[in-house]
């Protein structure tokens, strides 16, 4: 890994006896797009005041650029924050909004003017110079926010929610469009999320949060494949976890409700007699034995759901369920409640959760 | 349904006739210095007489003076309030109360007493030190109407999002104020400001008692001597107060909207 541009280190802190965030640690490298993700609560807003200095840590120290910023003001940090309710300034036009930053630090107007100019054209948006923030979408404000904050070229860029404010389809086009702003300009890049498709969709890497501690931080495809907690596994994506007993931990058995199945090689720690919870993420599991699938166990169906291109089927396997998707196909009929079936998997695919 | 509507009109016809009555009585009756006919005669005399204009050049500048000091101490302290100190607010509303509840004639014989010549602060032995007196008197008379209409002001932006989104692109606090937050309550600030104008325009016991030549010690001594006059000036002062009002209703529509709410 190169140098951390920015590294977070054992950043502790608290609101007079609760403690939001709890021993935090990150590094991010130059022109890194991280993901902190987690549910409303779990500190991920506050370590990200904490980089902006809005907060200041109870414990430890933030570093960019190799130079610590923990007890510097908001505007001796030279960060860029876009916010969750835009911020944008009521009595000023959207040029004027852009070109805030660049004014305070004194840049001529002539220059100013082109920053402004340049910034418009990387949101898309050149001729609402003279427009109010009230004169535009949601969507448009957002965008003006950005280039408000990348204006005055800031080595880092934080990313409040930025999106969570926004309808469905408005918020997909703008990620993608943030993503790309990010990619071209190469800033680092902070982005504070609930949404985990969000997170997933464009991040570098992502930080899971929760209880105020980082739980994971891996790419998506490691957060999603790879899930180190029962809470990152739970989280993130659709799970079905099945309770299972570690009948031979030598050989691998794990016996879930009375059949069997064989986990060689994922039991590492466990005792035979062990309780374990084990995890299938829905796209792992067919309905009925498939060529390539080394395990299998026996259930009965409990609920069909016709949702039109997909049939999502749910299977009680003792005291457990799965849940599956199968593809429609109009030459056979969708499977019937109670009817016996079968769901296989490769055991590569099952997770084991600690 | 048709009565309820009738005697609503008859309860607004009876309260507008309780309010104009004796407006237009006073009207009528300043119009009638000359015998046998209508004239402006008595807002001519008023209007020509070197103590009006003298007395109230002195209050429009103590006005003037007590709006600046106004601002300058409630725009900051209400923003602060707003974002630092949220758990202060029913306190510093009690406070900003107080000059409604606590007679001026109370206040004013404190302050004589506390800023004679002979204390350690004495603004009462010089003109100047008085004339800065009654301003900071009438800026705290004013408080309450000043308070609550930077407050209210606030009240309709993000000013905690607004601050960070402009600390966190290098602007200092007075920047922040300045740029920022002064513009967005610009209208709130201007209420106050006419409210405040419309006080020390017709405000007396404290001039009277520190000895200003103020207008409201003006529109007493002219009262207490005179027959027509007192009513002339009586009108020119309801138009004085009007005329800020009608002000405060048509910079209200220049107000920004808010980028949250666009209606």
């Amino acid at each position: 890994m190169a140098e951390p541009f920015l590294s977070i280190q054992h950043v502790r802190k608290s609101f007079g006896a609760t403690t939001v965030v709890e021993d935090f640690n990150l590094d991010v490298e130059p022109g890194e797009f991280v993901s902190f993700l987690g549910p409303s609560g779990c500190g991920k807003t506050t370590v990200l005041r904490m980089v902006a200095g809005f907060e200041e840590p109870s414990a430890g120290k933030i570093v960019v650029g190799g130079k610590d910023i923990t007890r510097l003001k908001p505007n001796q940090r030279n960060v860029g924050m876009v916010f969750q309710a835009y911020a944008l300034f009521p009595n000023l036009t959207v040029a004027q909004n852009i070109g805030f930053g660049l004014k305070v630090a004194g840049m001529a107007k002539a220059n100013i003017d082109a920053r402004v100019a340049e910034m418009l054209d990387i949101i898309k948006l050149p001729q609402m110079a003279d427009r109010y923030p009230y004169q535009l979408s949601g969507g448009q404000q957002q965008r003006i926010a950005l280039a408000r904050a990348i204006a005055p070229k800031p080595k880092l860029l934080l990313l409040d929610e930025p999106l969570s404010a926004l309808d469905a389809k408005v918020r997909v086009s703008l990620r993608e469009e943030i993503r790309s702003i990010q990619k071209k300009l190469g800033i680092t890049t902070i982005f504070v999320t609930h949404d985990q498709e969000e997170a997933l969709s464009i991040s570098d890497r992502i930080a899971v949060m929760y209880g105020g501690k980082a739980e994971q931080v891996g790419t998506p495809f490691e957060i999603y494949n790879r899930p180190a907690t029962k809470f990152v596994a739970n989280f993130v994506g659709t799970l079905n976890v099945l309770e299972g007993k570690v009948t031979d931990a030598a050989a691998g058995t794990v016996q879930v409700n009375t059949q069997e199945v064989s986990l060689k090689g994922k039991l590492n720690g466990s005792k035979s007699g062990d309780m374990l919870s084990l995890a299938l993420r829905p796209e792992a599991i067919s309905l009925g034995r498939q060529p390539g699938r080394d395990s299998s166990l026996s259930g009965e169906i409990s609920e069909v759901h016709f949702l039109g291109s997909v049939i999502r089927v749910r299977v009680g396997i003792g005291g457990n369920t799965v849940s599956l998707d199968t593809f429609n196909s109009p030459a056979t009929p969708p499977p019937a409640v109670g009817e016996k079936a079968e769901i296989s998997f490769s055991s590569s695919d099952m997770l084991v959760l600690h | 349904m048709k009565s309820g509507k009738f005697w609503a009109w008859v309860v607004f016809a009876l309260g507008a006739a309780y309010f104009f009555i004796p407006l237009i009585a006073t009207v009528e009756f300043s119009m009638r210095m000359r015998r046998g006919a209508y004239s402006f005669d008595a807002y001519q005399i008023v209007l020509g007489d070197p103590r009006f204009q003298a007395t109230f050049g002195y209050s429009v500048l103590a006005a003037v003076f007590t709006i600046i000091l106004g601002v300058l101490i409630v725009v900051p302290a209400a923003y602060w309030i707003r974002l630092r100190l949220p758990q202060l607010r029913p306190i510093v509303e009690f406070i900003t109360l107080l000059p409604l509840v606590i007679p001026a004639i109370v206040i004013v014989f404190g302050y004589i007493r506390m800023y004679g010549s002979n204390s350690p602060l004495p603004f009462l032995a010089t003109d100047m030190g008085t004339n800065a007196l009654l301003v900071i008197g009438y800026a705290m008379l004013a408080l309450p109407y000043m308070y609550r209409a930077v407050d209210t002001g606030l009240r309709t932006i993000d000013v905690r999002t607004l601050t960070e989104a402009a600390q966190i692109l290098g602007a200092g606090w007075g920047t922040i104020i300045g740029r920022v937050i002064l513009p967005n309550v610009l209208i709130a600030v201007l209420s106050g400001a006419f409210l405040t104008f419309a006080i020390v325009i017709g405000e007396f016991t404290m001039a009277s008692l520190l000895n200003r030549p103020a207008f409201g010690p003006y529109l007493q001594n002219v009262g207490a001597n005179r027959a027509y006059e007192p009513a002339a000036l009586a009108i020119i002062a309801f138009a004085i107060t009007w005329g800020c009002m009608s002000l405060i209703q048509i910079l209200s529509r220049f107000a920004p909207r808010s980028a949250n709410r666009p209606n």
